[in-house]
């Protein structure tokens, strides 16, 4: 099999293998599959996760147990653009719930689905993303937005539509 | 009018305080620099270990573990010994470290320089959370390399003789790798999933090497600790709970924040500096220290002080000081179904009380809000957290169980309200 992984993609494996001893470059693998991921408009392929394995030299295994464990590896395909909204605990007091319900009426998807054009991904959070203080609030692309209303929540959609290519 | 804001957030004014050169200017890396020019280092560990263990300090990741007791702890086996932070923060309702990481990352990265000194760690790890990854995390990369740039990580730091060089982690969304063997688990590039305990990371650690994991608000209240006495920071707080803790104030409430207060600082003065309750509302009960804390009705909490004595005899705990306020109207029904739910979606599966008790716990919840609720359910929910609890590898099963038994134990009437009513909330 040839490695397709490109070249900066390798420079950024290097970068995090060299944070640790000899021997123990399995510790590169969450940043590697954060990088591939990245690259990949947002989801992660068996193709993918093979040659971060053989890259690294570890066993495929070991990456595909990695990339089924955390929540932010995504293993099937979903829209290029992510929005995650807290629910948890803090964000529910202060109207998460009618956040989603509105995202998910706008785009017309439920959570955990993704807009038929693939623009755009409404992940389904189960986490508190530590930042109550400022409920509620979502992550759009790793972005976080505090203080939602949904006249903010609209602009940011509104730009994400735009964003579309 | 109590003093906010004396330690870690002693900088917080100034709009440029993560800058090194800030930093530096109030006093930063004074104590490091103090602790390179020592001409005995079994003195300086000996002497750095006893100011903490004087301090009072206790581990903020939740469990409030004393400080220097743990270090005291940590071997000299003369191999590679690893010092690492738990960045992970993930607790609901906590959101400090975060701040920390954004607005003081040269305190954590001194606290623990100094910390990995004093346990013959000449390696440390910044376990960060991945969400973090585009949020604080350039950050923290940001402040250490300009750490390394003054010369004040790496080898040989300061023509001495002391190495230390320190590295930040990302993760990638798992709540229970917050759990520090979990944690060091998904160090190694694993699945998170805690460890049985013994050993202790003390002993078998990172790569099964010598490691002590500590919070990111422990860590970063250490350069102050050494650069201004125990004297000076156990002055502040109670007798039993000296020093400082930075509250996460969530929830109903005027001015949400996080909040560096002295322990020991009043429930009701905590509401007054964040602002009261919103819409002029009642109180109606407390989550004090994040999720996997024991809720507490206003009329207790509020005879409260914030620190981990009162707030173990009010039946709850002091946990990553994460206070979550409900005003009046609030459907206790629903915030339980809604801590369930997490607590089901992150068990790490590894334990079968846990793994399958959670899920139970939740689908209970679940229809009883969606009015098919029978009698038996409540219960069939304390006997479901009753046989979670003590019986998992890690504490998490625990955090499970305590919400259900708090929540059944203060608003037992709004579950039977719920389960008659098929799904009328009593709250409302
Ligand atoms: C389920 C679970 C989640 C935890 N999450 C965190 C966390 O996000 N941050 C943290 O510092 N400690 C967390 N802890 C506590 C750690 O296991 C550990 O006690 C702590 O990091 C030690 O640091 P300290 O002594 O400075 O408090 C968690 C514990 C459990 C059981
Ligand atoms: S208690 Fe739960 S989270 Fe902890 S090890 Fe067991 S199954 Fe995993
Ligand atoms: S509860 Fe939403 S950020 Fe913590």
């Amino acid at each position: 099999m040839d490695n397709l992984l490109p070249k900066n993609i390798t420079n950024t494996i290097d970068h995090w293998i060299q944070k640790f001893p000899q021997g123990k470059q399995r510790s590169a693998i969450i940043a590697a599959l954060h990088a591939v991921q990245h690259h990949n408009n947002g989801f992660l392929t068996n193709d993918l996760l093979n040659q971060v394995a053989e890259y690294i030299n570890i066993p495929k295994m070991n990456v595909y147990e990695v990339a089924t464990f955390y929540s932010m590896f995504q293993t099937q395909p979903v829209g290029k653009h992510e929005i995650a909204v807290c629910n948890n605990i803090s964000c529910m007091l202060r109207g998460s719930d009618e956040i989603i319900s509105h995202i998910e009426n706008k785009l017309n998807i439920s959570l955990g689905e993704s807009t038929s054009d693939d623009n755009i991904f409404l992940k389904k959070e189960e986490e508190c993303l530590a930042a109550c203080t400022g409920a509620p609030m979502m992550m759009v692309d790793h972005v976080y937005i505090e203080n939602l209303t949904i006249e903010k929540v609209d602009e940011v959609l509104e730009r994400l539509k735009k964003n579309n290519d | 009018m109590t003093e906010i804001n004396k330690v870690i957030f002693s900088n917080h004014e100034d709009a440029a305080s993560a800058s090194i050169e800030k930093y530096i200017s109030s006093g930063g890396y004074s104590a490091w620099k103090k602790i390179i020019q020592s001409s005995d280092q079994t003195k300086a560990r000996e002497y750095i270990i006893n100011e903490v263990k004087a301090s009072g300090l206790r581990g903020r990741g939740g469990a409030g573990f004393p400080t220097g007791k743990k270090w005291s702890f940590m071997p000299n086996s003369g191999k590679q010994q690893y010092i690492v932070c738990n960045s992970d923060e993930s607790e609901p309702g906590t959101c400090h470290d975060r701040e920390i990481l954004q607005r003081n990352p040269h305190a954590l990265i001194e606290g623990m320089a100094i910390g990995g000194f004093a346990i013959n760690a000449t390696v440390g790890y910044n376990y960060v959370r991945g969400e973090f990854i585009g949020d604080c995390y350039p950050q923290i990369e940001k402040s250490l390399e300009e750490a390394y740039e003054y010369g004040l990580l790496g080898k040989n730091i300061l023509s001495s003789s002391i190495n230390f060089d320190l590295y930040n982690y990302l993760g990638a969304g798992a709540y229970i790798c917050g759990e520090e063997t979990g944690l060091l688990e998904s160090l190694e590039g694993k699945q998170g999933k805690p460890r049985f305990k013994p050993p202790f990371p003390a002993n078998y650690g990172l790569y099964g090497a010598p490691t002590t994991v500590n919070n990111t608000q422990t860590l970063a209240t250490i350069p102050k600790i050494i650069e201004k006495g125990a004297e000076w920071y156990s002055s502040m707080g109670t007798e039993k709970s000296p020093g400082t803790i930075i509250f996460s104030v969530s929830g109903h409430i005027n001015k949400p924040g996080n909040y560096e207060l002295p322990l020991g600082i009043s429930f009701n003065e905590l509401m007054d500096i964040s602002g009261g309750i919103i819409d002029g509302k009642k109180l109606k009960a407390v989550i004090p220290g994040g999720s996997s804390t024991k809720v507490l009705p206003a009329d207790i909490i509020s005879k409260c002080t914030m620190d981990y004595e009162s707030l173990e005899e009010a039946g709850s705990a002091l946990g990553t000081g994460a206070v979550v306020v409900m005003a009046e109207g609030t459907c206790m029904v629903e915030m339980l179904k809604r801590i369930s739910r997490f607590y089901y979606a992150e068990s790490c599966g590894q334990c079968t009380p846990c793994r399958e008790g959670t899920g139970w716990l939740y689908r209970i919840l679940l229809r009883i809000t969606e009015g098919r609720g029978q009698e038996t359910d409540i219960n069939l929910l304390i006997d479901v957290a009753n046989r979670i609890e003590g019986n998992t590898i890690c504490a998490f099963g625990d955090a499970s169980a305590w919400p259900v038994q708090s929540f059944l134990h203060h608003y037992f009437e709004e579950f039977e309200f719920m389960i008659k009513n098929k799904g009328k909330s009593k709250a409302a």
